[in-house]
């Protein structure tokens, strides 16, 4: 098959899966999930048949249709793309098996919804990873926005609603009034909107106009949830945790920084930053919100707040390496895509699984819990120790990258930030595994079950097998079940694994970054 | 076929007046009912084989009884005259059938006639302003399709219809009095009727203090009638009063008609002149037409029947409209006139899925439609793919508009236009997700959970007109073509 109906193909088969989950719902949860499942490893089969065409030197267009005149609709691989879509929908097959798990032990309503929701933002990312210009990029960005709001308000609780307005609000806002009045000046400047190695406002616009563009480009893009307009993803905790896991860790906060580089790259040229300055404001703006966000992370009990806000921060890693203007940056930034997404999505199963099956969501409830669940913290500890970047995780490389770059570019201050950022890494991460294990289980509060908050979630343990809580044969034990558990297993095995392999995904992208 | 070629562009106008009439005579409601059907769909394939053939040929000139212009009436259609009449006859064509249960449930039996025959010559006045060349003519047109807006506002079960209507009436005749006494003055001093003779005549006179007035005289009387913000009081109870049908018709047509008979006025009439220019207007007009688009969706955010609410949408719709007039370049014109297309389908859809609202629970209040979502699906949907587009979401016709506008303005180096239009925008999210929300989040009241879906014959042309809605959000090369040589066109002669 040609790889331009390949790419479509992968586009097409979220789609149409999402279409026959809802038309199967009612009928069977069984069905419904071996859907699910089906249609991620399909793509997943695709989408890594397309990375070995990109890695073999062929950049595969298609467009779909024309939009207006001398604007379409067009798909163009390139690597970083690739990278994205990769992890995305790998990432999307492992999310599916845990949430099978979790939406069945949590008895959550409108299942069918949740899923069909989920399989159309994943088709969003792909598009977004796959745009060859940016109206696509757009068009696909507002898609993901809209069809991830019912996930965020998935509940129906005042609660949930709200932060759905506030989730709608900030992306739509900064979407429409930034990105799109950016993107339609591009177009006035240059006459296209196509993606082009070097950028295509390089020696075309005025270098007043490209230092205004890109500041519109980069709050544009609210889902890099840049400060101030952060606030949506911890309101965006409410959800399920699936949803916070793949969406508000991979796909969807992906798909912000991801757009920041591809812009950076691919519309101003990293030249062009380098030379107008455009970006170095908008590093100390990075530098302050991976800071920042790192010393509010540390005061939130709530442990999915804790890790939202510590995603923020992480977050800013990537848009800091794009705005340091140079490829060794630009590198570090999508290395840190995919580190950080293995390291943030295990810590969010991990929470996902102590919420539903030891009903706690903070973390001054945890103590003790460790010995309780051993396998969910030990990995929740090997996943921290990925995030905060110590060898022999992956995600040290991307941090090495990064400090390499604020060395290169004579800005000494970010390897600071980035030294301080790791402490506090620590400091708001490691608290809830050393707890865990060597805290002391507090006594029950007075009232028996009265602190478990969410009652009506208490339902009695499944009895099917794969439902069932592990204990190992051992007394006092009881982890989540299989289900929710290899998926954490497998995610952890993946942070070891990119210290082993980054290299391969560091040729991979030469073509875009160079050396 | 020659037949048809040489004299289509009188047809379209001819076919709906003079089957308006037999509406009359037959009286019997289904079959007055299948009469203006048939009616409303010859004549949007006539207007399509119009536009067709002035996209091919170019402007289409046509002598009445072959008296030649300045002294006989002349129709002269390019093509935003050729794609107004397009979308009158699209909305007819897709409005009749939906109209028969519609109005079945809210019009008394004995009247049904009177509706149909009402919008046939709404139908013939709104197209008859569309290609007439001569503007007295124009007068005409407007006229009977005003007095058979006032019939069909007043058909409104609700009593409140009637004093909408008789507001509309006074306010409605105000704006065309206005419009004659300024084409007086202009006949006054060039001693013309015709549209293109008078552009050749105006520029020896264009600094007269006649001429200043009667250009004043003019665009306030169109202004009443396209409802420009602050002349737009006599919108929101019509819409909201009048039958459902009605209102989606109107809604989608009246008001662009206007909006295009001003176009007319001022970029060929005065083409020569360029009045915004050398009268020193464009930023009033600007000013009027950002205000419009902020007060329309403000009063629209606190409202709390839906109908009203999108009435107050469609002052703000037409704020973007005059907006794309104002900033006077192509793009900017193109986005004006594109969306007085993409307007239509759109508040067309959303009229008539309120309807079907309506027609299910019998009321179209916010608190009433709590849990819609569960309760008529379809119905929900569209309302929803309906905002979405009031929006400007991509891939939904709204968000042409807006592209074209915006690039219009920055391409005028208006940043801060384009920036008001984005903010604009977003006032739209926050009253279409307050009835998404209400749908949706809200449970019913109690005893109505049941799940009761309106009839097809009112379904199935809510979601063609959606359909539409995306299509020409997907791929607008075609409309975008059109909207941007029309603009050009008019364009052209103010150079």
């Amino acid at each position: 098959m040609s790889p331009e109906s390949l790419i479509l193909i992968a586009l097409a088969i979220p789609f149409i899966g999402a279409f026959l989950l809802l038309l199967s719902g009612p009928a069977s949860e069984n069905v419904r999930d071996g859907l699910t499942v089906i249609t991620a490893i399909i793509l997943f089969g695709i989408v890594w048949q397309l990375i070995g065409i990109v890695d073999a030197g062929a950049r595969p267009s298609v467009t779909l249709v024309e939009m207006l005149p001398g604007l379409s609709l067009t798909f163009t691989l390139e690597p970083l793309g690739m990278v994205f879509a990769g992890i995305a929908s790998f990432l999307w097959i492992v999310t599916s098996f845990y949430a099978f798990g979790y939406m069945r032990g949590h008895h959550e309503s409108n299942q069918t919804r949740f899923f069909f929701c989920f399989a159309i933002a994943i088709m969003s990312a792909l598009g977004i990873a796959f745009a060859g210009n940016m109206l696509t990029l757009f068009v696909f960005y507002e898609i993901l926005t809209i069809s991830t709001f019912p996930l965020v308000a998935h509940s129906g609780t005042d609660e949930a609603r709200r932060a759905g307005r506030v989730y709608l609000g900030i992306l739509i806002g900064t979407s429409i009034t930034f990105l799109l009045t950016a993107t339609i000046w591009t177009y006035v400047e240059v006459g296209t909107l196509d993606f082009k190695q070097g950028g295509i406002l390089a020696g075309n616009a005025p270098k007043g106009v490209i230092a205004v563009l890109f500041g519109l480009y980069i709050y544009g893009i609210g889902k890099a949830a840049l400060m101030p307009f952060h606030r949506w993803l911890p309101a965006a905790m409410v959800a399920p945790t699936p949803v916070s896991a793949l969406l508000h860790a991979v796909a969807v906060v992906k798909a912000g920084v991801f757009s920041v580089v591809k812009v950076s790259v691919f519309i101003f040229g990293l030249d062009t930053l380098a030379e107008t300055g455009a970006s170095t404001w908008l590093a100390y703006v990075a530098g302050m919100t991976i800071l920042l966000s790192s010393l509010v992370a540390m005061r939130k009990d709530n442990l999915k707040a804790r890790l939202a806000y510590s995603t923020i921060s992480q977050l800013s890693y990537v848009v800091l390496g794009a705005m340091l203007a140079s490829n060794i940056g630009a590198m570090g930034s999508t290395l840190h895509i995919v580190m950080h997404a293995f390291g943030k999505i295990t810590l969010f199963f991990c929470a996902g699984a102590i919420i539903v099956f030891a009903h706690k969501t903070d973390i001054s409830d945890m103590h003790g819990l460790g010995r309780k669940m051993p396998v969910t913290f030990f990995c929740f500890f090997i996943a921290s120790l990925s995030i905060i970047g110590l060898p022999p995780l992956g995600g040290v490389w991307s941090k090495w990258y990064l400090a390499l770059a604020a060395a290169e570019t004579d800005h000494i201050i970010f390897i600071a930030v980035l030294m301080i950022s790791s402490l506090l890494n620590i400091a708001y991460l490691m608290p809830v595994v050393l707890y865990g294990f060597f805290g002391k289980e507090k006594p029950p509060a007075a009232g028996g079950d009265s602190h478990h908050g969410h009652d009506e979630h208490h339902h009695a343990p499944s009895t099917h097998p794969l439902l069932k809580p592990l204990t190992f044969g051992r007394a006092g034990v009881a982890d989540a079940p299989i289900l929710c558990l290899a998926p954490i297993v497998l995610t952890t095995i993946g942070c070891f694994a990119l210290f082993f392999y980054v290299d391969r995904i560091r040729a991979f992208l030469a073509p875009v970054f160079g050396g | 076929m020659t037949f048809l070629a040489e004299h289509i562009a009188v047809l379209v106008v001819i076919v709906p007046l003079m089957a308006a009439p037999f509406c009359v005579l037959i009286r019997n409601s289904a079959v007055t009912w299948g009469w203006a059907t048939t009616i409303g769909v010859i004549n949007f394939f006539l207007a399509c084989l119009l536009l067709q053939q002035v996209m091919a040929e170019g402007t289409i000139v046509y002598n009445q009884g072959d008296w030649e212009g300045p002294w006989g009436i002349v129709y002269h259609i390019d093509e935003l005259g050729a794609l107004v009449v397009v979308i009158v006859s699209a909305i007819a064509a897709i409005v009749f059938p939906y109209a028969k249960q519609s109005i079945e449930r809210e019009i008394p039996v004995e009247r049904h006639y009177l509706a149909y025959c009402m919008l046939l010559l709404c139908m013939a006045g709104l197209i008859g302003m569309a290609v007439t060349g001569d503007a007295f003519n124009l007068f005409v047109f407007l006229e009977i399709s005003s007095l058979a807006t006032y019939v069909l506002i007043a058909l409104g079960k609700d009593r409140r219809a009637l004093t909408a209507a008789l507001r509309y009436l006074i306010l409605g005749t105000l704006g065309a009095t206005f419009y004659v006494i300024g084409l007086g003055m202009i006949y006054m001093m060039t001693g013309s009727l015709n549209m293109v003779d008078m552009a050749a005549l105006l520029p020896s006179v264009q600094h007269t203090g006649t001429i200043h007035v009667a250009l004043a005289f003019i665009v306030v009387g169109f202004g009443l009638k396209l409802a420009m913000f602050p002349l737009h009081v006599w919108l929101p109870n019509a819409y909201t009063y009048a039958p459902s049908a009605m209102t989606a018709f109107l809604a989608a047509t009246a008001t662009k008609v206007a909006v295009y008979a001003l176009i007319r006025l001022i970029f060929t009439v005065f083409g020569d002149v360029d009045p915004l220019e050398t009268y020193g207007v464009r930023i009033a007009v600007m000013t009027l037409a950002i205000a419009g688009m902020f007060a329309g969706s403000l009063i629209a955010i606190y409202q709390s029947n839906v109908k009203r609410l999108m009435a107050y949408s469609s002052v703000a719709q037409v704020g973007y409209m005059i907006l794309g007039i104002s900033i006077g370049n192509a793009p900017a014109m193109a986005g004006g006139i594109i969306h007085m297309f993409n307007h239509a389908l759109m508040k067309g859809a959303l009229f008539m899925a309120l309807g079907c609202v309506y027609y299910v629970i019998g009321s179209v209040k916010l608190e009433d439609m709590a849990g819609l979502g569960k309760r008529m699906p379809l119905t929900a949907a569209a309302i929803v793919a309906g905002g979405f587009s009031l929006i400007g979401v991509p891939l939904t016709v709204g968000f042409i508009s807006k592209f074209y506008l915006v690039e219009g303005a920055l391409a005028a180096g208006m940043w801060p236009v384009a920036l008001l239009i984005m903010m604009s925008s977003l006032l739209a999210v926050i009253y279409v997700w307050r009835v998404v929300e209400i749908m949706y989040f809200r449970s019913p009241a109690i005893g109505s959970e049941a799940r009761t879906e309106a009839p097809l014959s009112l379904l199935v042309p809510t979601y063609i007109l959606l359909g539409a809605a995306f299509w020409f959000g997907i791929d607008a090369t075609y409309t975008g073509d059109v909207a941007m040589s029309a603009a050009q066109t008019l364009l052209g002669g103010s150079k």
